[in-house]
């Protein structure tokens, strides 16, 4: 078995351990997904109830305020992640002090993810039946309870498909973010896999990240499964 | 007096929706009272604002004009926080059940409790009560996509009763289910307001349910409010052709009468086609005895339809007579001397011959 690791995949040998190896980069992407991934949930999930509880028919309308929101999550929705990831270099390094290595893919990531999210979070709760939001009102609930225990509650498998979705794609960010010096899988897979013709690396890389796509969309969905009735 | 003590008094209200710069009145200066412990029943097409005009006792919608007055608190001078504590004291219940997909039955019912300040023991009793009271007792932990429409009805009338409201409100509860269940879930309404004395403000497209358990009922049409009254009243006496068309759709003589005429019947008539109409003892006397005994004037009847409503008895009749013309001329007066409605029918015949 060893040996046929050795004889096949020579370079993922040579590159599994150390600063630069398969483990530091595999641990670099879990760090650069969950960690934006919370902060982009948090953030989209707040955005996602803005836009829908003062829409025209929400619970709360206020035009003004949605127009706005509506117009700059589109905003930050149209560039390119890629552009995105240089354009707000200074405001990153403000943050989280430093442009580069996995922590300093955050901050884009963030950016990145959010609106893409609080417009998924969007959808999935104005899917919520008007109808149930009405039986809330009239039972007497302020608008705070409504959005917890009748949004969030309601539409919490929608959530989960779109949270799903939104990390998966966020793992494809990532692995640009690496590219560009985030480190993580994507750097491994560009950086040693692709410059250094080591293709056996880029191929395991590729595999890892399909894996970890594989696992999340299983979760998602198992959870799904058991939440809706 | 009672008619200013109504536990609900809507009183001139209009609302308007403005939509891309039309704007338009779904309900125009409607004033009703609903006295503690009525059967009230809104009576209309789709269309004609009953829906809109009951979601303003709750405040669900806003009036664009005129005062909402239930419990004598007048409803829209409350701060946001003193009308939700108002609205506990009005249940609701919709034509799509609107429950919680999320929450088990036992779950729904407690959804309403959660702010009640009751502890967990005392909720589970409330809500093994209330499940009892509609018969779902053995569906507490069901699911709402597991039940049929009626018994997804029954969980939101329980919902509805949870914080021991004073009112209840059924916007189209029934418009969704089939006759069998909308008859029981009308029984179910009308013993609620029996053995809780609660008030009941129905609204409907079918008169059948209204003649179930109302005591009482407003017509509308176009926004607003042409015809209200008793539910015997407006059964014997309807005075607007919208409420007799609503009469005649639950009495079936508007079909009958089509009937006659459509099959030919009519050419075959002879006499004079006269429709009766009844309420109470007058009942009991046995009319066409009486007319063939009194004026030798036979009567030929086509049809006949008697009900119960609110213990009180209506009936409707429909015959030829046929005799002397005199006498069917005394028989018509002896008639009219009744405590009956009477009414001479003519058809016209077929067109085209």
């Amino acid at each position: 078995m060893g040996n046929l690791v050795n004889k096949f995949l020579p370079n993922v040998v040579a590159n599994w351990e150390g600063d630069n190896g398969f483990v530091t980069a595999i641990w670099q992407t879990l760090y650069m997904t969950f960690v934006s991934a919370l902060f982009a949930g948090i953030i989209g999930i707040l955005l996602g109830i803005l836009l829908v509880v003062t829409a025209d028919d929400g619970i709360t309308p206020h035009k003004a305020f949605y127009t706005c929101l509506d117009k700059l999550v589109n905003l930050f929705r149209s560039i390119p992640f890629i552009i995105l990831l240089a354009v707000i270099g200074p405001f990153t390094k403000l943050i989280v002090g430093q442009t580069i290595g996995p922590t300093g893919a955050l901050v884009p990531l963030v950016i990145g993810t959010a609106p893409f999210f609080a417009r998924q979070v969007q959808l999935a709760l104005v899917e919520v039946d008007h109808g149930v939001i009405e039986a809330a009102e009239a039972i007497g609930l302020s608008p705070i309870k409504i959005i917890f225990r009748v949004y969030l509650k309601e539409g919490l498998p929608e959530l989960i498909r779109s949270g799903t979705l939104t990390i998966i794609s966020l793992i494809g960010l990532t692995a640009m973010a690496g590219a560009v010096g985030g480190g993580g899988l994507g750097n491994m897979a560009i950086s040693v896999g692709y410059q250094r013709f080591e293709n056996d690396v880029t191929i395991v890389s590729m595999l890892f990240i399909l894996v970890l796509v594989f696992v999340i969309q299983g979760i998602g969905d198992f959870a799904v499964r058991k939440l809706e009735h | 007096m009672a008619e200013q003590n109504g536990i609900i008094q809507l009183k001139d209200i209009d609302v308007t929706f403005a939509n891309e710069g039309k704007t338009i009145e779904a309900v125009k200066d409607v004033s009703i009272n609903v006295n503690k412990g009525d059967v009230f029943g809104v009576i209309g097409y789709s269309g004609a604002g009953k829906s809109t005009l009951v979601r303003v006792i709750n405040l669900l919608q806003k009036p664009t004009a005129g005062s909402v007055i239930v419990n004598n608190q007048n409803l829209t001078e409350l701060s946001p926080k003193d009308l939700r504590k108002a609205r506990r004291n009005i249940g609701m219940i919709f034509q799509h059940f609107n429950l919680m997909n999320s929450l088990t039955v036992y779950g729904n019912v407690d959804f309403p409790l959660r702010d009640s300040g009751l502890s967990k023991a005392e909720r589970k009793e409330k809500i093994d009560k209330l499940l009892n009271i509609v018969g779902l007792a053995d569906r507490a932990k069901n699911y709402p996509s597991q039940l049929s429409g009626g018994q997804k009805q029954r969980v939101a009338i329980a919902r509805a009763l949870a914080n021991d409201p004073e009112i209840l409100i059924s916007d189209e509860a029934t418009s969704a289910l089939d006759p069998k269940t909308t008859t029981e879930i009308l029984n179910l309404l009308g013993s609620l307001n029996e053995k809780l004395g609660i008030t009941i403000v129905i609204i409907t497209h079918e008169m059948d349910a209204i003649k179930q358990i109302c005591n009482r009922v407003a017509v509308m049409e176009d926004g607003q409010l042409i015809e209200e009254g008793s539910l015997l009243s407006i059964f014997g006496n309807p005075k607007e052709q919208l409420t007799k068309d609503f009469v005649n759709t639950s009495t079936h003589i508007g079909s009958v009468l089509d009937e006659i005429r459509d099959s030919g019947i009519v050419d075959k008539l002879s006499g004079r086609l006269i429709e009766l109409n009844y309420i109470g003892d007058s009942t009991n006397e046995p009319i066409v005895v009486e007319l063939y005994k009194r004026f030798k004037v036979e009567a030929n009847i086509l049809f006949s339809n008697i009900e119960r409503l609110q213990n009180t008895t209506v009936g409707i009749m429909l015959f030829a007579l046929t005799g002397d013309d005199q006498d069917v001329e005394n028989a018509i007066q002896y008639l009219n001397s009744l405590k009956v409605n009477v009414k001479e029918v003519t058809l016209s015949k077929k067109e085209g011959e």
